[in-house]
């Protein structure tokens, strides 16, 4: 018997637009961002305050590519493609912004926990972070006053270093690892949770993620959904079960299984994964991928896992 | 959303301040005394709370001078009446210097010690002062702080004077003596700030024939409308009016006028896209946050000749279809804010603002907004989020302002120097103002004059006037000294040197010699003026006035002010080329990756120190000490 297959249901074709990438053709769907189109041809862009699930805030500055007829470079996480766009993604002017964000960051930032992707690009583009002498004496930074700041100690370079914020049960906060890509912010505010407990405050070198006047979480609009934790990519924000492993030196990923569930306490569906250290839970994330919560959980699903441990 | 504020009442004092700017709470909802309607109504969402978050930094400014620090209580008194999260009120708050968080002397005495002033002091302007009167910060009733520039350059020094209390404000002094401090400290909360003498404007051409945007300055009483409209005021919006938007832009076009903030962009063009975009409201803004070190222009302006940027603006408004406009002041012109807003509201009296401008039928009114000490402010689109309630951060672009602006509508934006121009284009006719200057760079400009010269003050020549020239009408060097450099264009510029003083000061001219003429910053420099402080300063100005939204600018500038620290102290760390070589990579990615025009610009002047052997990158080499 012969079936006639049904029509295909209508699609709204996007347009595409031809552009140049690194010499060669490039076809693209119209409003898709030059970062999507060079990821789809396997071109490595290195993004750092870049992710999917998220508005693109294009501050760190190391996805920057060069464009023809743009004077500076161009951030590749927002820009969008347009036809007849000439994109050099590997030139010396690329090559010297990116090794210099690099640098930068890590000269002052302690990347001791961010991904192996960072340190990788580290090597990759040459970056030496070194040359700007030895970290100087960490500074007050919650008192920072905008457009004032101490003569820098001669020989010495700043960093962020600051003691480990540890003012509840769930999380820390230790922001000498914080490289400021407002991915927190962003998290639990209009892109996620809608809590604001969270902003970026100072200015300048100064800049810094904080509560108003610094207040401890509890004292703040914190309602301890963890998504701030779950965009870091620093290890900045870290569940106190895996700070707490690796402060003892005991934290081991090769001895971890990661299990996918549904949570339990609701019907909304969200899909978590429960990382297992030695039989214990020792973190919970959501995959970006996941539908129902492009990786965001509440509070339950984060954090509410003690019931199942004893 | 879901508020989460402190539980600390505000004192009286403030709740009378922020009412004073938001009126009384309206009901239980926001702050006020609940009553049993307010259990059966429900009032916020976030269209009101957005309505209301662009009074954000008003009432912080009320707060800050009221109570003289700006407390948790008062804060979530603030955030209960706007419905906005306290984390994001204090990050705003947070990014501007003239805002402080912990109870301290009520007068504070913010000092100029930038590049015009420490030029013209010969010395550290901080330094006598902490000899003193302690070190900054210190004592009770009155302290005193270093601040960047205040733009009062042509006095050769100035100070800023913060008062806190039930007539607390601003005043300035300049030119401003070590001995005035004492005068002050007297005084203490005592002072008045009514009694403290207007800055005069030194304006050496004052009543020269061939002066157009100065010739009512200091001639023209500044309070007086009548007096204004009897040298020739409201002529360019009466014009306006005849020649209807098409006509205005067309005359723009022909006079070929280009914005004088920095870009050169063809102000014909911008108001063009902005009458021309479907998208409703429209909004225009007076960029007057004049925030570049050496520059004074806009304050001389401002505080003598207010109706002036009252009348442009609201041509601006009734050309391009807005209906509101904004003058966004950099909050150290306190003179400057209440003469605007003494201006605007005797313009609204006789019907020259207001819903019928002029009997035109066409409506437009402004608002003056007041900066609290952010240069980066000045950047437009960073502007836009000041005037937003948000962190004076900019944004990407695209999107321009005259597509997504203000509000995220078509805004058109232009410095007072610009708009100010635009009436000499209505007087002048379109073909008249482009006689005047080059064929490339039409009309007059204004340059601010400081430093080592003998007659500092606010000039204006035509586009294309030789640099020597313009020397030469401030009298030359002080003192017939040797010129070392002049620096052209402000913190953002670069130095000229004495054998470029055939420099034509146009737009075309200062690209072809590599330089820029800014805002017009013209800093004379001498042999007795210490290059390594003065560039010093420069970087020490850009680490405290970046946002830090960007990597490149956060850390670079950082960085910058490190290696010349080093350099100047003759420790370099390696060799003095690998010191060099960090101050060239940070001075790549700063100008190839930053978000904004600050980060783009912020090592101009130290690499052209570097390159033109004005710092010490050796022995000594470079540095001039008054003998």
């Amino acid at each position: 018997m012969n079936t006639v297959a049904p029509a295909p249901a209508p699609v709204a074709l996007r347009r595409s637009v031809e552009l140049t990438v690194d010499g060669d053709p490039v076809i693209a769907p119209e409003g898709t961002t030059i970062l999507q189109a060079c990821r789809a041809r396997g071109i490595e862009v290195p993004t750092l305050c870049y992710l999917e699930t998220l508005a693109p805030v294009n501050v760190c500055r190391v996805c920057v590519v060069e464009v023809d007829g743009s004077r500076a470079l161009v951030p590749s996480c927002s820009r969008p493609v347009a036809a007849g766009m000439v994109v050099r993604t590997d030139s010396e002017r690329v090559r010297t912004s990116r090794r210099m964000v690099l640098e930068l960051l890590a000269s002052s930032v302690d990347l001791s926990t961010a991904g192996s992707d960072v340190h990788r690009w580290i090597e990759q583009y040459g970056a030496r972070p070194e040359r700007h002498g030895p970290a100087a004496r960490a500074a007050d930074r919650d008192h920072a006053h905008a457009g004032h700041h101490e003569a820098p100690a001669v020989g010495a370079a700043a960093t962020v270093a600051q003691p480990v914020k540890r003012d509840n049960d769930q999380y820390v906060r230790d922001y000498a690892k914080c490289i400021l890509c407002y991915k927190c912010v962003e998290a639990c505010g209009e892109e996620a949770q809608n809590t604001f407990a969270i902003a970026v405050a100072g200015r300048g070198f100064d800049a810094r993620i904080s509560t108003e006047f610094d207040a401890a979480l509890p004292d703040s609009a914190c309602v301890y959904c963890g998504n701030c934790i779950g965009v870091c990519p620093t290890g900045a924000l870290m569940f106190v079960s895996e700070h707490d492993l690796r402060a003892r030196g005991d934290w081991d990923e090769s001895r971890q299984e990661v299990t996918r569930t549904v949570c339990p306490y609701c019907g909304v569906g969200c899909n978590l994964e429960l990382h297992v250290q030695d039989n214990r839970i020792v973190k919970v994330t959501s995959p970006l991928d996941h539908d129902v919560t492009s990786g965001n959980l509440c509070v339950k699903g984060r954090f509410g896992f003690e019931f199942a441990q004893e | 959303m879901d508020l989460s504020t402190t539980e600390a009442t505000p004192s009286a004092d403030e709740r009378l301040a922020v009412d004073s700017v938001l009126g009384p709470p309206e009901s239980g909802w926001f702050g006020g005394t609940r009553t049993a309607l307010d259990g059966h109504v429900a009032i916020g969402g976030t269209a009101l709370a957005r309505s209301r978050r662009n009074l954000l930094l008003p009432a912080l400014h009320a707060v800050q001078e009221r109570v003289g620090s700006i407390g948790p209580a008062a804060l979530g008194y603030l955030c209960t009446r706007l419905d906005l999260p306290p984390a994001e009120a204090f990050g705003v708050a947070s990014a501007y210097a003239l805002f402080t968080f912990e109870p301290g002397p009520p007068v504070v005495v913010h000092v100029c010690d930038d590049v015009a002033c420490l030029a013209a002091s010969g010395g550290d302007p901080a330094e006598e002062l902490a000899r003193r009167h302690g070190p900054a910060g210190s004592g009770t009733t009155v302290t005193w702080r270093p601040s960047p520039c205040l733009g009062h350059c042509e006095h050769g020094s100035a100070a800023l004077v913060q008062v806190a209390g039930e007539h607390g404000g601003r005043g300035t002094l300049a030119p401003f003596a070590a001995g005035d401090m004492d005068r002050l400290a007297s005084l203490g909360p005592g002072l008045e700030l009514a009694e403290l003498p207007v800055p005069l404007a030194l304006v050496p051409q004052a009543g020269a024939e061939d002066t157009r945007l100065l010739r009512r300055v200091g001639r023209v009483d500044p309070s007086s409308l009548d007096a204004y409209r009897a040298a020739g005021g409201y002529q360019g919006l009466r014009r306006a009016l005849e020649l209807g938007p098409a006509g205005v832009i067309a005359e723009l076009k022909d006079a070929k006028l280009l914005g004088r903030g920095g870009a050169a962009f063809p102000t014909g063009a911008k108001w063009e896209a902005v009458a021309r975009n479907p998208v409703r409201p429209h909004y225009f803004v007076a960029n007057a946050d004049e925030s570049e070190p050496g520059t004074f222009k806009d304050r001389v302006l401002l505080d003598h000749d207010p109706y002036a940027l009252v009348e442009a603006l609201t041509v601006a408004g009734v050309t391009t279809g807005a209906q509101k406009g904004f003058v966004y002041l950099r909050g150290e012109y306190p003179v400057a804010a209440a003469r605007l807003e003494h201006a605007a509201a005797e313009a609204r009296k006789r019907g020259l603002l207001g819903e019928d401008v002029m009997g035109s039928g066409i409506g437009f009114d402004l608002e003056v907004r007041r900066g609290a000490g952010a240069y980066i402010a000045g950047e437009e689109t960073a502007l836009f989020n000041s005037i937003e309630g948000r962190r004076p951060e900019p944004r990407n672009k695209p999107p321009y302002p005259v597509d997504r602006g203000l509000f995220d509508k078509p805004t058109g934006v232009n410095n007072v120097e610009t708009l100010l121009s635009v009436l000499e284009v209505l007087s002048m006719g379109g073909s008249g103002y482009a006689a005047l200057g080059t064929p490339d760079s039409t009309g007059t400009r204004l340059f601010c004059v400081s430093g080592r010269v003998a007659r500092r003050g606010l000039y204006e020549v035509p586009m294309g006037t030789a640099l020597g020239a313009l020397l030469d009408l401030a009298g030359g060097v002080a003192e017939g000294r040797p010129l070392r450099a002049v620096l052209l264009g402000g913190a953002a510029g670069s130095f000229v040197g004495p054998d470029e003083l055939d420099l034509p000061l146009s737009f075309e001219g200062a690209r072809a010699a590599g330089t820029t003429l800014g805002s017009g910053v013209m800093v004379v420099l001498d042999d007795t003026v210490d290059m390594t402080a003065f560039v010093g300063r420069v970087a020490r100005f850009f680490r405290d006035e970046s946002c830090g939204q960007c990597v490149p600018c956060r850390i670079g500038t950082q960085r910058q002010e490190e290696v010349l620290g080093r350099l100047a102290a003759g420790r370099p760390i390696g060799s003095i080329a690998d010191e060099l070589a960090i101050l060239d990579d940070v001075d790549q990615v700063m100008r190839d990756a930053s978000i904004c025009g600050l980060g783009q610009t912020a090592s101009s002047v130290v690499m052209s120190a570097v390159r033109r052997g004005l710092v010490a990158t050796g022995a000594g080499a470079g540095n001039g000490r008054r003998p």
